[in-house]
């Protein structure tokens, strides 16, 4: 259990964890599925882009403007490299849950095989958070298109045995996550990738929990377009990522409009920027780009095959741990087959956020409730759960106070 | 241990054994929902010559939500609605005083023991969700409060 790289050393970037937690804890952070924690390079980069390069980009013909510009495109070309794409094929929204509505909205007012109408079907899954299925079903209401969907099974898998009455003809869109957020399960996708393509439909990957952890081939896995956000990698908040294949983006209409976007404008009518400033409306989170393109060379440097193998090795050794609990029951995956570093359970006759409450104590940070997947929890048959979600700064002892915690919550309420 | 003052002995057991809680009757029915966490409650009351009967409240929720359900159905049931306002300002007041005041008892009953609850900021919404709830069905019924 030796881990690929020095955690304590890792540990050490992130000066959140000299932070004291209630009754002068340290803390145990076990929400990076929620956001991430920002080592000393991200929290720097942003500092010096303030301090040094700061102004509008693509605008002033003066020196900082240049400056301004070039940290900007070098920051696009940079997660352009880590995805291994074209850096006019990435777009800065300022968020994941900003890029599913850019690419549901442009849909939407695309011509053409793009456009979303009347009649034509939009796929997504059961296990979705509420930010890859409430553009689509809002898409769907507006256009009169029918939103379909694929079924969870209780271990966290997709019911794919329908897969040809869910993707149809009509299907134009299948936009579905690459690993749940609530159980960590990954769906298995080729087949719903390929089935979506046989039918001409383009495939949206919701990557804001695989990105950060694992490595993705984005161009192997046959995807149309991807988001993620950079605050779940390490990045800042206000900084994320639309990656679309650039014969789709070319053909797309945009989604905010204003300035910087434009080709040319006249008082009745407006022509847009080529791909990808034409997806890029107003002065962009410009500080934030910079700091994300540190945290994935950070990630990098680290290396995304090291810091998945690590995840691994704490989910393996917290589901052993939690499933040996009495009165305590994982959900979703029960095993390592098909899992990313995210566990959700229920302790038996307690309320998610009373659990919480008690782990708390323990300086242990976890996510209670419904995870902004309601359907995923109404479909459990649970009011909500706890969630503990690993992340290259944890260690086994973060592990092994995290289940000490959950008998201190459960033990709390049962002798009481 | 700072948790003890949240969870004070007498929430534990209006949450093991919650009062007034059933399928709510009345003809107006509020349903109140904290999106933040998924808990519910669903209430209904009749007002009659002034006074709150008939509080019956059914729902979902943590140890304090239910908790706090529990505990106002028995402290505004048979008042009349001016006393009823009355606590239901006072312990709104105490929820949101981050631990700053301790409540009148004369008033608040039961309800002074969720006074730790102003403490931890995410569940104060817990606390309230009901008492809202009861807000909402009290002037649905006609009632100024």
């Amino acid at each position: 259990m030796n881990p690929p790289f020095d955690v304590a050393a890792i540990k050490s970037d992130f000066p959140i964890f000299e932070e004291k937690m209630r009754g002068g804890k340290r803390l145990v952070f076990l929400d990076s599925g929620a956001t991430s924690q920002k080592p000393w390079a991200v929290i720097n980069a942003e500092r010096d882009f303030y301090t040094k390069h700061n102004a509008a980009v693509h605008r002033g013909s003066y020196y900082l403007a240049e400056q301004a510009s070039a940290a900007y495109e070098g920051a696009r070309q940079s997660v352009a490299d880590f995805l291994s794409v074209d850096s006019d094929e990435v777009i800065f929204t300022k968020s994941a849950t900003e890029g599913l509505n850019l690419l549901a909205t442009s849909f939407e007012r695309s011509a053409g095989q793009l456009g979303i109408r009347a009649g034509d079907e939009i796929v997504v899954s059961e296990l979705e958070h509420h930010a890859n299925l409430l553009p689509w079903q809002q898409l769907a209401k507006r256009t009169g298109a029918v939103l379909k969907w694929f079924s969870m099974n209780l271990d966290g898998s997709l019911d794919l045995t329908n897969i040809d009455e869910v993707i149809t003809e009509k299907t134009k869109v299948v936009a579905i996550t690459h690993q749940s957020n609530v159980l960590g399960s990954v769906p298995d996708l080729p087949p719903i990738i390929a089935a979506a393509h046989a039918v001409g439909a383009r495939f949206v990957l919701d990557a804001c929990q695989s990105i950060p952890h694992m490595p993705v081939d984005v161009r192997a896995m046959g995807v149309d377009f991807l988001t993620f956000s950079g605050h779940k990698a390490a990045g800042p908040t206000g900084i994320g990522v639309v990656w679309g294949r650039a014969e789709l983006l070319n053909q797309m209409e945009p989604y905010l409009y204003g300035g910087s976007m434009i080709e040319s404008v006249t008082m009745t009518d407006s022509t847009w920027a080529a791909i990808p400033r034409r997806f890029e409306a107003g002065v962009p989170n410009m500080a934030q780009a910079v700091g994300l393109e540190a945290a994935l060379k950070y990630l990098s440097n680290i290396g995304l095959p090291n810091i998945h193998s690590w995840e691994m090795t704490l989910t393996e050794y917290a589901l052993r741990g939690l499933q040996e609990i009495e009165g305590v029951r994982v959900l979703g995956p029960q095993s390592m087959q098909a899992r990313g570093g995210v566990i959700s359970f229920v302790v038996d006759g307690l309320h998610p956020h009373d659990v919480g409450q008690v782990m708390d104590q323990y300086g242990v940070a976890v996510r209670t409730g419904h995870h902004c997947a309601w359907p995923l929890i109404r479909k459990l048959g649970v009011v909500g759960t706890t969630r503990a979600s690993f992340y290259l700064y944890n260690d086994l002892s973060d592990v092994d106070v995290l289940l000490e915690s959950v008998i201190g919550a459960r033990d709390y309420f049962r002798k009481r | 241990m700072e948790l003890d003052s949240l969870y004070q002995e007498v929430i534990l057991d209006h949450y093991k054994k919650p009062h007034n809680k059933g399928l709510p009757v009345g003809e107006i029915q509020v349903h109140h929902v904290n999106p933040n966490c998924g808990d519910e409650i669903t209430l209904s009351l009749s007002i009659k010559d002034g006074v709150v009967e008939d509080l019956i409240w059914d729902g979902v929720g943590c140890s304090i939500s239910q908790a706090s359900a529990s505990i106002m159905s028995d402290l505004v049931n048979g008042k009349s609605v001016a006393q009823a306002g009355v606590a239901l300002r006072e312990f709104t007041e105490l929820m949101q005083s981050k631990g700053n005041i301790s409540g009148d008892e004369e008033v608040l009953e039961d309800a002074i023991a969720l006074a730790g609850v102003s403490k931890f900021p995410a569940r104060v919404k817990c606390a309230l969700l009901s008492w809202m709830a009861f807000k909402d069905a009290a002037i649905q019924n006609g009632a100024e409060i």
